[in-house]
């Protein structure tokens, strides 16, 4: 359990002092995959640095289990960071070691021996996937490649929580999808807490059950992911989930009722679903919004719908698009 | 006496000096340049280190007067020309070897004036380091001498050696010049016969000699510095 309270970082520059992040109150339950999501400057990465003390915040203060991190010495803080490990957009491997020798670092750091260290090192390449990689340098890896390596050398010790700093945000989608999955994985199989930053959309919804907001350095809003992105309501929600534009402007019926459909890894079919509801539940439904993409067979993203003809149908709808698997509805109230 | 380069008793006075002293000459000088470069570097490995790791921000950082004070004495020491730095250091050389002139002499002023340029290279080869990868060193709880000596210094091998090799070859020039206060080897040759007693020829083959050993110290360390370098794709 993490728990950050009055958290605010403030930087001195020639420019004055600049307030990175103001009054950030959050808990975060272990074993859940939790997302910051938040534009370029908006504090992410200052954050995240302050979780594990990268950074140490000029107010307020983070525990784990209990511990309150600020009151600890260079010393702890060591030792709890082998507990709180992280991922990087830029892998951040070290380019003169084997992939093997990699994963071995932080073993080699908190002074195992050497050929425990290298078994555990091979067990932890096949849980990502690279068994025969043990001997390759990161420079002859592929990016998703390098990022698998990363995640073993951070699940080397063992850590209770993984912080992944825009973990993906280098990589293609289809690795972003494979990495992603290979997060959850972990997270299901090994009960690891994940705390993903980011700046997409997408990898939020894939796997983050709930997720915190980020701009200008304050959280504007926080909660489930269906919640939150099927109805945001600060300004900073609203540009991320809608990133071409409002709502408000989008055309539609007058009396029109709006639902919000979020994808979260739902089978694609053969008739696509807005059609078969047309047939099979006689509800005509107006696309005014979508934004969704199918990796494999799964279909991620969210789609606004307008359905017109009252309260019944709304709800015939909502029933409909709920018995789906991995599909999250929420009728749209007004905001402004 | 310049048309008689090539002349007959020139060539055969010089043949038997390349026989009798230069083996001598290019030993001393061989000694004297590795010598002297392993301890500049014994000095000025550490003293890179702390220049990177002391400084605002660093991984351990030193108080702001220290640092003053390092780059202030690196910065006289380089300033100061070889000649006559070997000349100051006199009092200092003879605490340390005994006396002032000589070979083994020669390699204490070569050092002084050594090391602080060395300690310069390091700087350099370590400010190289993706930070980035120091902050994922301490993500994982390095300590800062662990950052040193496990991520550092090994990841910036291949500029490290690439700059050895550097001050290798400098050192070499340095050596040379050593001849002067009693330092043997072939500046020694070159200076005795080519200045003092006009053998331009011998002067002649002494300088070529010191081209070649330039030329082999650059080349094993240019090859060294690539093939130890991982992060060249394509190779084992």
């Amino acid at each position: 359990m993490i728990e950050i309270q009055h958290l605010s970082k403030s930087f001195q520059t020639s420019d004055g002092t600049v307030e990175a992040l103001r009054d950030i109150s959050l808990s975060i339950a272990d074993g859940e995959i939790y997302g910051i999501i938040g534009m370029s400057g908006a504090g992410k990465s200052t954050l995240v640095r302050c979780i594990n003390m990268l950074e140490r915040p000029t107010e307020g203060t983070v525990t784990i289990d209990g511990r309150d991190l600020g009151s600890l010495s260079d010393r702890e803080l060591r030792q709890v960071r082998r507990n709180v490990t992280m991922i990087f957009q830029g892998f951040n491997l070290l380019m003169q070691r084997t992939c093997l020798k990699n994963i071995c670092f932080p073993l080699e750091l908190a002074g195992m021996q050497k050929d425990k260290a290298e078994q555990r090192a091979k067990e932890l390449l096949e849980i990502v996937g690279l068994p025969d990689k043990a001997n390759a340098y990161p420079a002859q890896l592929s990016g998703g490649q390098q990022q698998r390596i990363a995640i073993a050398r951070a699940l080397a010790t063992e850590p209770k929580m993984l912080l992944c700093d825009e973990a993906t945000s280098a990589l293609d989608p289809n690795t972003t999808h494979s990495i992603l999955q290979l997060i959850r994985e972990i997270n299901v199989r090994l009960g690891i807490t994940v705390i993903i930053i980011t700046h997409q959309m997408s990898v939020v919804e894939e796997v983050c059950s709930r997720v915190a907001i980020l701009d200008d350095g304050q959280v504007m809003e926080e909660g489930p992911v269906g919640t939150v992105f099927a109805s945001p309501r600060s300004e900073a929600a609203r540009r991320l989930v809608f990133p071409e534009g409002e709502l408000p402007e989008l055309p539609g019926e007058p009396g029109e009722r709006r639902i919000r459909v979020v994808f979260n890894g739902a089978l694609a079919t053969g008739t696509p679903l807005i059609a078969r509801m047309a047939i099979e539940r006689q509800v005509a439904a107006n696309i005014l919004f979508a934004s969704t993409r199918s990796i494999g067979e799964k279909v991620y993203g969210s789609m606004l719908l307008g359905i017109s003809g009252g309260e019944e149908k709304v709800q015939i709808a909502k029933d409909y698009l709920q018995n789906m698997k991995d599909v999250l509805v929420q009728e749209v109230t007004e905001h402004e | 006496m310049s048309n008689g380069l090539f002349a007959s008793d020139a060539v055969a006075e010089a043949l038997q000096i390349l026989q009798t002293e230069i083996p001598l000459a290019l030993w001393e000088t061989l000694y004297v340049t590795v010598l002297a470069t392993a301890f500049a570097i014994l000095l000025g490995l550490p003293l890179g280190v702390l220049l990177v790791t002391g400084e605002k921000g660093g991984i351990r950082p030193l108080p702001r007067g220290v640092m003053h004070a390092l780059n202030i004495i690196i910065n006289l020491l380089r300033s100061v020309p070889f000649l006559i730095l070997m000349i100051l250091v006199f009092p200092l050389t003879r605490l340390i070897v005994g006396t002032s002139v000589g070979t083994v002499a020669s390699i204490v002023p070569l050092v002084i004036a050594a090391f602080p340029f060395v300690a310069r290279l390091v700087e350099g080869s370590l400010r190289e380091m993706n930070p980035n990868v120091l902050e994922a060193a301490q993500s994982m709880g390095a300590s800062p001498f662990q950052i040193v000596t496990k991520v550092m210094i090994p990841e910036s091998v291949p500029s490290l050696i690439s700059n050895a090799t550097i001050a290798i070859t400098t050192i070499l020039g340095y050596s040379a010049m050593s001849g002067i206060i009693g330092g043997g080897g072939l500046g020694k040759i070159a200076i005795n016969y080519g200045y003092y007693r006009y053998k331009y020829l011998v002067m002649l083959i002494a300088v070529v000699l010191l081209i070649v050993l330039v030329q082999i110290f650059q080349a094993v360390g240019t090859r060294l510095a690539v093939k130890l370098d991982k992060r060249l794709k394509n190779k084992t």
